[in-house]
């Protein structure tokens, strides 16, 4: 790998009671890439969500971020060390504008009151950097479609200069033009110099938009396949694991 | 320098008719139909009877609305949080309760009587905040518990006799029933707060379009300083003409004022909205949640106690039915009416004084008429069926579920 990763995970290990979620998990992630982690249902995608939102303290292993090791013991620990999270249901407040849900619990002050016209200057700036089409800044977020809302979410998630956006299933409930925006998002994202890890199952987005793909099955990573150059049998066969699988590079 | 966002046509946002600036009460729903519904109520019993708008009836109307107003602030606090308290009317008599035999029978000082009523009833509210947000009881079994430890507690605090009169002469009834503003004073604090609104709007206005942001026309701030003015100035102007306003109702719309900014513009406030309306969102984004909660069922039991100590002054006296059960309904079902949702997330302060507002002109109107109280209810009761129906449509029509 040329460039040094800003976030590394190394042997990241959880069990959830008797379960095994994640076992000597290694991640490694780049700025200007985006890496796609895929796997089956149960593969322990979540979990490692959880573990690099701050969520979740894993039972062993370390997270480096910037070749300093941290430890991720909440989320907002993990925002402040540049991980940012969309989780999959977005977190957003259906009552609340596009403004307020973008500042939700950092809103900018002007003395003891809340200053609306820098953040509203400051969300129109995130939009437009993300081409965002959202048609009212001032309306509430119940009145847009799931790519704004996505959109939205990515915004917030960038609003603090985070060096990796972590996103989990961000087209999960979308459809096909809303997932093409959001595919859209990602690559803006990346080119803008952040490093992204994309959670998905969906093998078509992933390999619209992935630099790398990691696979993970059964809590192991599977595989770790550079996206020009692997097949979709390659992918497909390190996730449910009925091939044998040939690795590329990348595991440590 | 801000690029223009754009939308699916690659038009400019800022160029679509639909995109102005809009304050957030500007966007909630509730407020003109009820505004419509209040100037149909007037119409309606002024046809029936001569007197009901007449500066009198409408200066005891303020009154009357006040105490229950201000119970009313307390409750749209918890809806907004997405709770109810079910026993601000029994929190009400507590406070009454202690005010008086404080007063009356321990010989407090009015100030001590006054502070340890209001601080008995926020105690009862931190206990529901503290059981609901620590312990996870649902708010509607807590306060309707609570509602029955209040009934408990009043009539033990009365005593045997049941009933204590406060002295004519004392602070609190003199206070509550016969002490008005002066004209000058209430038509320069009207003054003061429209000069106030206009400073913070041309202020604002500059902000935004120094920042290069879509702001309101001059001629719309002016109607809207204008409609504030009017707003403010009219009813001033009118209840002048008789006794004029009341110092209970001053007390009741300067707290609603407050509120208003409070939830409007501080963060404190952002996050009662956000916890209303997406706990988990609220708690991801960093709010601190549970000290929200316990702060607005302590704001809420603290406002039905106020409320409480000048209805005590009001009727002078303190007995077993102050704050009954009726009141309490009432309270809900202002603020409900007023445009506060039951769902939590939207609401108001005014939805407080425009919920009252509505009830009280009914009641008001039916007494003129001479109407059975019987007859009251179920108008009452017809009303909020009505908001209670335009709220969970809007909420359906914006496709978001009622809880």
């Amino acid at each position: 790998m040329t460039r040094p990763p800003v976030m590394s995970l190394r042997g990241i290990t959880h069990s959830f009671g008797a379960v095994r979620a994640l076992i000597d998990v290694d991640l490694d992630v780049s700025a200007h890439e985006v890496v796609a982690v895929v796997g089956d249902n149960g593969a322990g995608k979540s979990t490692l969500v959880g573990v690099m939102a701050g969520a979740l303290v894993p039972d062993a292993g370390e997270v480096v971020v910037d070749g300093r090791e941290v430890r991720l013991s909440s989320p907002g620990l993990a925002r402040q060390l540049g991980i940012a999270t969309v989780f999959q249901d977005l977190a957003l407040c259906e009552d609340l504008d596009v403004v307020e849900n973008l500042f939700l619990g950092q809103e900018l002050r002007r003395g003891p009151v809340l200053d609306e016209v820098a953040m509203e200057r400051e969300a129109l700036r995130l939009l437009a950097q993300l081409s965002a089409r959202v048609t009212s800044v001032r309306g509430p977020v119940s009145g847009l479609s799931g790519g704004q809302r996505q959109a939205v979410a990515v915004a917030r998630a960038l609003l603090g200069e985070p060096r990796v956006l972590v996103l989990d299933e961000p087209t999960a409930a979308l459809g096909i033009t809303q997932t093409a925006e959001v595919l859209n998002l990602v690559e803006r994202v990346r080119d803008r110099g952040y490093g992204v890890v994309l959670v998905s199952q969906n093998m078509a987005d992933v390999q619209a938009v992935a630099d790398r793909v990691v696979v993970l099955r059964r809590g192991r990573v599977n595989g770790d396949f550079d996206a020009e150059t692997a097949s979709y049998e390659d992918i497909i066969a390190a996730i449910t694991g009925i091939a044998p699988t040939r690795r590329r590079g990348g595991v440590s | 320098m801000t690029v223009p966002v754009v939308d699916r046509g690659g038009i400019p946002v800022a160029d679509r008719p639909d995109w102005r600036w809009r304050s957030w009460d500007e966007r909630d729903p509730g407020r003109i139909p009820v505004l419509i519904a209040l100037v149909l109520i007037a119409l309606v019993f002024q046809a029936l009877n001569g007197a009901y708008l007449s500066a009198d009836n409408l200066v005891n109307l303020a009154l009357q609305a006040s105490t229950t107003g201000i119970l009313t602030l307390g409750v749209v606090l918890v809806l907004m949080v997405g709770q109810i308290d079910l026993s601000v009317g029994a929190v009400s008599g507590v406070a009454a309760a202690v005010v008086t035999v404080g007063f009356v029978r321990a010989g407090w000082p009015l100030i001590v009587a006054v502070l340890v009523a209001v601080a008995v009833g926020t105690a009862l509210g931190a206990g529901y905040g503290w059981m609901f947000a620590r312990l996870g009881v649902p708010s509607f079994v807590i306060t309707l518990s609570g509602l029955m430890v209040g009934v408990g507690l009043q009539a033990q605090v009365l005593g045997p006799t049941a009933s204590v009169n406060l002295p004519y002469e004392s602070g609190l009834v003199r206070f509550a029933q016969q002490t008005f503003l002066p004209p000058v004073l209430s038509a320069g604090l009207v003054v003061a707060v429209v000069l106030a609104y206009t400073t913070s709007r041309l202020v604002d206005r500059r902000r935004r379009i120094a920042a290069e942001l879509s702001a309101p026309s001059l001629g719309a701030t002016a109607a809207r300083i204008a409609a504030l003015a009017a707003g403010l100035g009219v009813p001033v102007w009118y209840l002048s003409r008789g006794r004029g306003v009341g110092a209970i109702v001053a007390v009741f719309i300067g707290l609603v004022w407050a509120t208003d900014i409070v939830l409007r513009r501080t963060q404190w406030g952002r996050s009662v909205r956000a916890i209303g309306s997406s706990v988990e969102s609220a708690r991801l984004a960093g709010f601190p949640v549970r000290r929200v909660y316990i702060a607005a069922f302590m704001a809420c039991a603290g406002l039905a106690a106020l409320a409480g100590v000048l209805s005590a002054g009001r009727f002078a006296a303190a007995n077993q039915s102050t704050g009954g059960a009726d009141l309490t309904l009432t309270a809900i079902a202002a603020a409900v009416i007023g445009g506060t949702s039951l769902f939590g997330g939207r609401g108001s302060a005014w939805s407080a004084v425009l919920g009252v507002a509505v009830i009280h002109a009914i009641s008001s109107g039916l007494t003129l008429l001479t109407a059975d109280g019987s007859l009251r209810y179920i108008v009452t009761g017809v009303v909020l069926a009505l908001a209670v129906t335009v709220d969970a449509v809007s909420r359906r029509s914006r496709g978001v579920p009622g809880r």
